[in-house]
């Protein structure tokens, strides 16, 4: 049978492919089909409860019956200022802000490497080591520090055998960073955050280094850039959209967590215990709800300085 | 009103002297033997990726100010080439000289070349100003003087005023035209263009050839251009080199490598052409060697004209014809020798499939052929 004489019959016309006709037809109606249910539960669902929670804040507590007095008010937003209050925002903010600049230290160079280095089989390994530890359980993984960072843990013990014992009591003796040992210490805690939160970090930062063209780097050197000035002038200006969207989840993964330092670290508060104390056990939905508009406030900050700084002219 | 563009050439031969005193044979477009020393200089160069050679022992010499074009099909090593001489790329044998001095180990931040991208390659976070000027900053020119020159090198590329835009707001066009200031205003002693208009419509393309050639002419510069568009090589360059599967297989004016192809593979590469066995080409009066024939060389006999003088006649049917504009392609069946392909002027109309016909076959237009490989 040859090509011009061959007669193929029509895809039997059933009902979905009718339906797709209509769709293919109204891609506006396709559109609205496939966001109402995530707008639905964006909306409504989350932002809506997140909403009526921060409302709170700016209703009180009545000091002796300890019931919500529901008339507008900024005391409980000023009560932030207090500074017991500050205190635990403040600590909160430098805690997130050495986790997160930890996290682009160390994840720079892997991504790099993964992104412009490593073959197709490397590359694999890279993802799978990446994303193993998120594989674990949280808590584990925590304990686990806990037991790393005790005063006869693994790196204790290991100091001790390079002879770094000295220097491990030095760093610990030091005010603010030190403490009677690392696993309850700030310097633990830090440690512990940048080891959960690299992840976040690291793959963001690959994906923007990897849409980084190999020819915009040649023609940065062959303009006369040596290395280290294209890594300056071409490369870092180019990741750092990558390197922002991971500071974004190393930034308020900190700031709003409370497990960490409730098991690692000092006995100081930071803003996530004291949401969860403030609306548990003492009750102050509003004073909560003013604490947990502090990361909110923060992160549209550090954007706002990203965006300043140019952070995200390669987009 | 000083014209910027021109400046910038006068600037430009001051800074380097030694180009302005160019043999007149340059600035005349006649071909250049190699002179003592090359712009360009490469010696049993290889370069092979894995177990492919791309550059099999290229040999080559290219004379300061000369527009030389590299010419090849994809994979015929014409990029690789570019890009030793641009240092991204370190030959596995044989040796490359820039002026005289030897390139080897220099990374490409360290030669005085400077590269003209296929996708242009402009920084994306930068304004086309910033972008001009990236080379300059880079040698620590100051804020003022480095603005200053690279809004002389955009006016030199007709982009004045461009200066605050965005890469992503230009055009093609002008996106190339921004790569070409930018490599030109840090003073490089050869320019190299990797298919510099590959992405641009025919149209645009045309007019980017008649520019690059008319700034190559007023700077004195050498140009190194890699292409597969045989057309623009012709057009362009002084001398073409034609690369297939490594090697060079043929260099020389342009005229020189279309009327006499020295292989089968340049004689189809360049232009089209008719090739022919030794045998075939002793038959229609030519040397007994593989020879090559030029469509448009053959001439449609009217019934009764006489042939022309020097010229063997072969009858044949005609098996296709296809319009062109310009000319019709005529493809024609000869009896008992070869399948004929002739390109005769399109109001010669009347010539359809099936038509016997007779061809003039000027004996002076029958080229042997070093090898019909």
């Amino acid at each position: 049978m040859s090509l011009s004489t061959l007669d193929l019959p029509d895809p039997h016309d059933g009902a979905l492919r009718r339906l797709s006709d209509l769709l293919v037809r109204r891609a506006r109606l396709l559109t609205l089909l496939l966001l109402v249910p995530p707008l639905l539960w964006l909306g409504l669902v989350y932002l809506g409860s997140l909403f009526v929670f921060l409302g709170q804040s700016i209703f009180s507590i009545d000091e002796f019956s300890g019931t919500i007095v529901r008339e507008p008010t900024t005391a409980t937003l000023l009560e932030l200022f207090r500074p017991a209050n500050f205190d635990i925002v403040q600590r909160t903010v430098a805690i997130a802000a050495v986790v997160t600049l930890l996290c682009a230290i160390i994840a720079f160079p892997i991504a790099y490497y993964a992104a412009r280095y490593a073959g197709p089989r490397v590359k694999a390994g890279f993802y799978l080591a990446v994303m193993m530890p998120l594989w674990s359980s949280y808590l584990v993984k925590i304990y686990g520090w806990k037991l790393l960072l005790a005063k006869e843990g693994a790196i204790g013990w290991f100091a001790g055998r390079l002879g770094l014992g000295g220097a491990l009591e030095a760093w610990l003796a030091l005010p603010l960073v030190g403490g009677p040992s690392l696993s309850v210490s700030y310097t633990g805690m830090v440690l512990t955050f940048t080891y959960l939160w690299l992840p976040f970090m690291i793959l963001p930062v690959q994906a923007a280094l990897e849409r980084v063209p190999a020819h915009l780097i040649e023609a940065a050197g062959d303009l006369g850039a040596a290395p280290g000035l294209v890594f300056r002038t071409v490369i870092l200006p180019l990741a750092m959209p990558g390197v922002v969207a991971g500071a974004i989840f190393t930034f308020s993964l900190t700031l709003g967590d409370y497990i960490v330092p409730q098991i690692i670290g000092t006995s100081a508060l930071v803003l996530g215990q004291a949401v969860y104390m403030q609306q548990g056990t003492a009750g102050n939905v509003p004073l909560a709800a003013a604490f947990s508009l502090v990361p909110i406030l923060v992160m549209a900050l550090f954007l706002t300085l990203a965006k300043r700084t140019g952070a995200f002219d390669a987009l | 009103m000083r014209d910027p563009a021109q400046d910038f050439a006068q600037d430009f031969a001051q800074r380097h002297s030694s180009l302005t005193t160019l043999p007149d044979r340059l600035a005349m477009h006649a071909p250049a033997p190699p002179p003592v020393t090359p712009a360009v200089r490469f010696a049993g160069v290889v370069r092979h990726f894995g177990t492919v050679r791309a550059v099999d022992g290229v040999d080559l010499a290219i004379a300061p100010g000369e527009f030389f074009a590299m010419l090849g099909p994809s994979g015929s090593g014409k990029t690789t080439c570019l890009r030793l001489i641009a240092g991204f790329e370190q030959p596995d044998a044989g040796h490359i000289a820039i002026f005289g001095e030897s390139v080897e180990g220099l990374p490409p931040y360290r030669r005085a070349v400077n590269t003209v991208f296929q996708d242009y390659a402009l920084f994306p976070h930068l304004c086309v100003g910033d972008n001009v000027a990236y080379g300059l900053r880079v040698r620590g020119v100051g804020r003022a003087e480095r603005d200053t020159l690279a809004r002389e090198a955009l006016a030199m590329v007709k982009l004045a005023g461009m200066e605050a835009r965005r890469p992503a707001q230009l055009s093609g066009g002008q996106r190339q035209r921004v790569a070409l200031a930018r490599a030109l205003v840090v003073r490089p002693k050869v320019l190299l263009l990797d298919e510099p208009l590959g992405a641009l419509d025919l149209k645009l393309r045309e007019e980017m050839q008649s520019e690059l050639k008319s700034l190559q002419r007023a700077l004195g510069l050498t140009f190194v251009f890699v292409t597969h568009d045989q057309g623009e090589a012709l057009s362009m360059a002084d001398r073409v080199a034609v690369f297939n599967e490594g090697r060079i297989v043929q260099v020389g004016p342009p005229e020189q490598v279309y009327e006499r192809p020295a292989t089968r593979f340049v004689a189809q590469f360049v232009g089209s052409a008719n090739v022919l066995g030794a045998a075939q080409a002793l038959a229609l009066g030519g040397a007994e060697r593989p020879s090559s024939l030029r469509p448009e060389k053959i001439a449609l006999l009217a019934p009764n004209a006489t042939p022309p003088m020097g010229a063997a006649v072969v009858e044949g049917i005609v098996e296709d014809v296809s319009y062109q504009g310009p000319v019709r392609r005529v493809a024609v069946r000869t009896s008992g020798g070869p399948s004929l392909v002739a390109t005769v002027p399109a109001s010669a109309s009347g010539v359809a499939i099936g038509d016997a016909v007779r061809l003039a076959i000027p004996r002076a237009a029958l080229q042997p052929m070093e090898s019909e490989g």
